[in-house]
């Protein structure tokens, strides 16, 4: 593989800038990896594009005008995101044909720091799923063992990252959706605190949890670009100012003494894979060495979390995804007799099977007579999720968990199990319930050789602790730099 | 048996915001199919909604003129059903949380009706449907548009009742400006909710919703057709059906569109792509100081403070941009009865001539009170004031120059009218001499001559005064 591929994007930003390499060149490098669509990480390749693009950075970059540390550098978009006049598909057939006229603003601010984008990738169908199976496309294999999934929904960025066809990518999380195919994938993602990353341009999954965020290959790139994505938006309602925004990068030191770091005991009981448990916990061994504070916490909501968040995500998905009804974009079924039979036909054929199931319990949990006994509670319960973080934030800095109960499952053995899938959402939900920012960074192999993920969570606002925090781990640890053997295969 | 109607109201209006509910197309009535909207109003996936805060002003301004209890924490909700027309498939409106409850409305004879509550929603395109091809094509333009829809309580006992508080709502909306309030054009739209119930009884009917109600009128005869159809079926022994009924207004009557058992689950919910808002006191308070003063106020100050007969007030606040028109006259230093009849003559006249609203009217204030002067002053007759007035209208003339121009003034000079009038009675000998031996048609007959030498400009007064003089 060629060594320009190994490294991470800032150092690959640092080249082009000093002119050692040029965008063109490490363009053509990046779609000649993507070329043949290893792991099936890619849903769209725009290669033509991408090199009209880097031609026209490379000349700008020549009057002096690199805008940001990551100017030129090849990445993906995950394919919920939408980049203006380029198939959107969510990896659902029923949004087929359809090409966005208008850039996901959090894309806009990606091209304003000189991004190049190789293409779309892969995804559970709606970022419903977390395997990346469920694609209309194909399942997406685990570059460290192509039997096994990405993890998802991200899986098509996590892959891509992790098997260096690109130096990073975006994609987004609603329950775990960058954390934990990141930690599968043995890359490194942040999932911001809800608000600070526009949501405008990003297919809806479920709209007071979804956050667009970065996969790549350490703490340091995260923080490159979060410092460009970022930013309050007037396209959306629910955007906010982020105190510091545009400094994360700068404000790394790796400086952790005096930080509490807590260790919710709920998080390391049962259901918990020992060698996950271990590797998770010598996380907090290394950063109590740079002079971290560790202490154990009580976290006694653990046990709701995935109730609660599957009831508010189906509830508000139902209600997003009916708009694709085949009448307005997207394909349609073939044959129909009259509306309703144009819609209920364009819908069962439309959505894959996860989808629907999901659809069918946002209707129910929604519907009269069942909304108190089960949306309602769920409201409440995540305000209590929310108090507990608050009062856990009380006593510490940031806390730590594993990302996942276990590493990497074999293709297809989740499939068949739904309900245990859902479980295994158990470490990250809860911050998306409570709107807060998680870190997934490699932290270790199982016996198997797959990547193990550790998860560090902020208080709001609280990305540079959580990036610092990861950043001095990242000094004293390489989990993060290793790489697939082989990489990718095709 | 003697039945009592009862019924209750849900209207629809349009707010007339520049731009739409969430996002900055246009409001403007009309327009080609889909030329009013943009991926959020047609909600392309990934598009979100953002509060035009001018809506929350105007459901406010609304809600505190109908005497409401404004609420300081609100909340959007998402009502869900598939329709073509819907884009998003669901409707964000408000139900838990909705911005006004509580209110009153007094329509006169001591009657007061109450308001629910008021909420705020976007509308809904339209289908049309071209039965050339056989097909139905949605156009997106009305998308959005922003709505508050407001609910009464159940108080209405008569038809009459139902028109009076239209009227009123249509009057208090209009002065606040937050809505223009045309029912052919869609912008007020209400929905009646009616039961019927033995005169005397204290609990209520079955109820039908009556939809599609284009005018006060269709509304006055749906509701005289509902009561007498719900009185028949109960007195064949027939039970009424609660559903929802279509007016046909061109059949003059009502059919039923669907009944409860298919009535839709809206599965509402808190729409999360809106934050919650809260509304700070002292908002609140700057926006009651910006309330103008309402229809009624003017009326009861226009009796007392100018001395205006009732009719005339009504006639004059019957339109915010009338009434506007006439303080303006006041201000210029029209008598405030002679700025009254000039607008119920004149101006009412001239505006419906032309099909043209208050609001639409060429005639600067200014120009129509320079006019009125000339005639007090004696310079123009009622008369050819009323011509000038006709020819500088539509374009604002100067009825100075109008009237230079065409020599319309009154003659005041009295030398002149002095040698006219010596030359008159040079050439009616006989007239003067029937004057002076008593005949008094006979003043009459040389003053025509007089007016006739002056192409019918003499000012009367002067004309008369000088005969009068001469012939003494």
């Amino acid at each position: 593989m060629n060594e320009l591929l190994q490294c991470t994007a800032l150092e690959l930003g640092a080249a082009i800038r000093k002119g050692e390499v040029s965008i063109p060149e490490v363009t053509s490098l990046a779609l000649e990896a993507a070329g043949a669509n290893p792991n099936n990480a890619f849903i769209t390749l725009t290669p033509e594009a991408a090199m009209a693009r880097a031609e026209e950075l490379q000349k700008h970059l020549a009057d002096g005008s690199a805008s940001s540390p990551l100017y030129g550098v090849p990445m993906a978009v995950k394919d919920n995101i939408c980049v203006q006049d380029v198939p959107a598909t969510c990896a659902s057939k029923i949004l087929g044909g359809f090409r966005p006229p208008y850039d996901a603003t959090a894309w806009e601010q990606m091209l304003a720091g000189g991004a190049v984008s190789i293409g779309k990738t892969n995804m559970d169908e709606f970022a419903m799923g977390s395997t990346t199976e469920t694609s209309f496309y194909g399942a997406v294999q685990n570059p460290w063992d192509t039997d096994r999934v990405p993890g998802g929904s991200s899986g098509g960025s996590a892959a891509a990252t992790a098997a260096r066809t690109c130096w990073y990518a975006l994609g987004s999380d609603t329950g775990g959706s960058i954390r934990q195919p990141a930690s599968y994938c043995g890359v490194t993602g942040v999932k911001p605190t809800y608000g600070t990353v526009s949501r405008y341009g990003l297919i809806a999954y479920a709209s007071s949890l979804d956050q667009i965020g970065p996969l790549a290959r350490d703490a340091a790139d995260c923080a490159a670009i979060l410092d460009l994505l970022q930013k309050k938006d007037p396209r959306d309602g629910t955007s906010l100012e982020m105190p510091g925004a545009g400094t994360l990068l700068q404000s790394l030191t790796g400086d952790v003494r005096g930080l509490k770091i807590g260790i919710p005991a709920e998080c390391f009981g049962d259901g918990l894979d020992p060698q996950v448990r271990k590797a998770v916990l010598e996380v907090a061994e290394v950063l109590k060495r740079r002079g971290a504070v560790v202490q154990e916490l009580s976290f006694p909501v653990m046990k709701y979390v995935v109730p609660t968040y599957y009831i508010i995500a189906c509830a508000e998905a139902s209600s997003n995804l009916s708009r694709f009804d085949g009448v307005k974009y997207g394909w349609r079924a073939e044959e129909y007799e009259g509306l309703t039979d144009l819609y209920q036909k364009t819908r069962t054929q439309g959505f894959g099977t996860e989808v629907k199931r999901r659809i069918l319990l946002g209707t129910f949990v929604l519907s009269s007579g069942y909304y108190d006994a089960y949306y309602r509670k769920a409201l409440q319960v995540k305000s209590l999720i929310r108090d507990a973080f608050r009062s856990a934030f009380d006593s510490c800095d940031l806390l730590l968990t594993p990302v996942a109960p276990t590493t990497a499952p074999r293709l297809g053995e989740s499939l068949s199990d739904p309900l245990q899938m859902y479980l295994s959402d158990i470490y990250t939900v809860s911050v998306n319930l409570a709107g807060l920012p998680g870190l997934s960074m490699p932290c270790g192999q199982d016996d198997k050789g797959l990547p193990i993920g550790a998860q560090l969570i902020g208080p709001h606002f609280g990305e540079a602790t959580l990036l610092n925090a990861a950043f001095g781990y990242q000094q004293d640890t390489d989990w993060h730099k290793k790489a697939p053997k082989g990489g990718a295969r095709a | 048996m003697t039945w009592e109607t009862v019924i209750g109201l849900e209207t629809h209006v349009e707010l007339a915001t520049k731009t739409k509910i969430f996002c900055g197309c246009t409001t403007a009535f009309g327009g080609a199919p889909n030329t009013h909207c943009c991926p959020v109003c047609t909600g392309m996936p990934g598009t979100l909604p953002v509060l035009n805060r001018k809506v929350l002003e105007f459901a406010v301004k609304a809600g505190l003129a109908l005497n409401c209890e404004i609420t300081r924490y609100t909340k959007f909700d998402r009502k869900n059903y598939f329709y073509p027309d819907l884009p998003k498939a669901y409707q964000i409106s408000q139900l838990y949380l909705p911005i006004c409850r509580n209110g009153a409305v007094d329509i006169g004879g001591g009657k007061t009706i109450r308001i629910h509550e008021l909420h705020m929603e976007e509308d809904a395109g339209k289908l049309v449907h071209d039965p050339w091809i056989d097909q139905t094509r949605a156009d997106y333009n009305r998308c959005g548009v922003p709505l508050i829809e407001i609910v009464t309580e159940p108080d209405f006992r008569t038809a009459e009742e139902v028109i009076a508080y239209l009227e009123k709502l249509k009057e208090t909306l209009q002065y606040l400006g937050v809505s223009d309030c045309k029912m052919q054009e869609g912008s007020l739209r209400c929905d009646v909710n009616l039961s019927i119930r033995p005169m005397g009884s204290d609990t209520m009917g079955t109820r039908t919703e009556m939809k599609n109600l284009n005018s006060f009128k269709a509304v006055s005869r749906a509701i005289d057709y509902e009561a007498r159809r719900q009185a028949e079926r109960i007195e064949e022994g027939k039970r009424v059906i609660q559903e929802t009924r279509r007016w046909d207004e061109n059949k003059d009557a009502s059919f039923a569109m669907r009944s409860k058992e298919n009535a839709q689950d809206y599965r509402y919910f808190p729409e999360p792509d809106i934050p919650p808002i809260e509304l700070s006191e002292e908002w609140l308070q700057d926006l009651k100081d910006s309330l103008p003063e309402l229809a009624e106020d003017k009326r009861a100050r226009y009796q007392s403070e100018y001395g205006l007969p009732l009719y005339d007030c009504q006639m004059i606040t019957s339109d915010k941009a009338l009434a506007d028109f006439f303080e303006a006259l006041v201000d210029l230093g029209t008598a405030p009865k002679q700025a009254s009849n000039w607008i119920m003559g004149e101006v009412l006249a001239a505006l419906s001539a032309r099909s043209l609203e208050a609001k639409d009217m060429p005639l600067s204030p200014k120009t129509l009170a320079k006019l009125i002067a000339m005639v007090q002053a004696g310079r123009l007759n009622r008369n050819t004031a009323v011509k000038v007035f006709e020819a500088i209208f539509d374009e604002n003339g100067d009825p100075e120059a109008y009237a230079a121009a065409h020599g319309l003034e009154q003659v005041r000079d009295t030398a002149l009218v002095e040698s006219v009038v010596d030359a008159v009675l040079a050439e009616n000998p006989k007239s003067v001499e029937d004057y002076r031996s008593g005949k008094q048609k006979a003043f009459g007959f040389l003053v025509g001559q007089v007016m006739r030498e002056l192409k019918g400009q003499g000012d009367p007064k002067t004309v008369n005064e000088i005969l009068r003089s001469r012939l003494s």
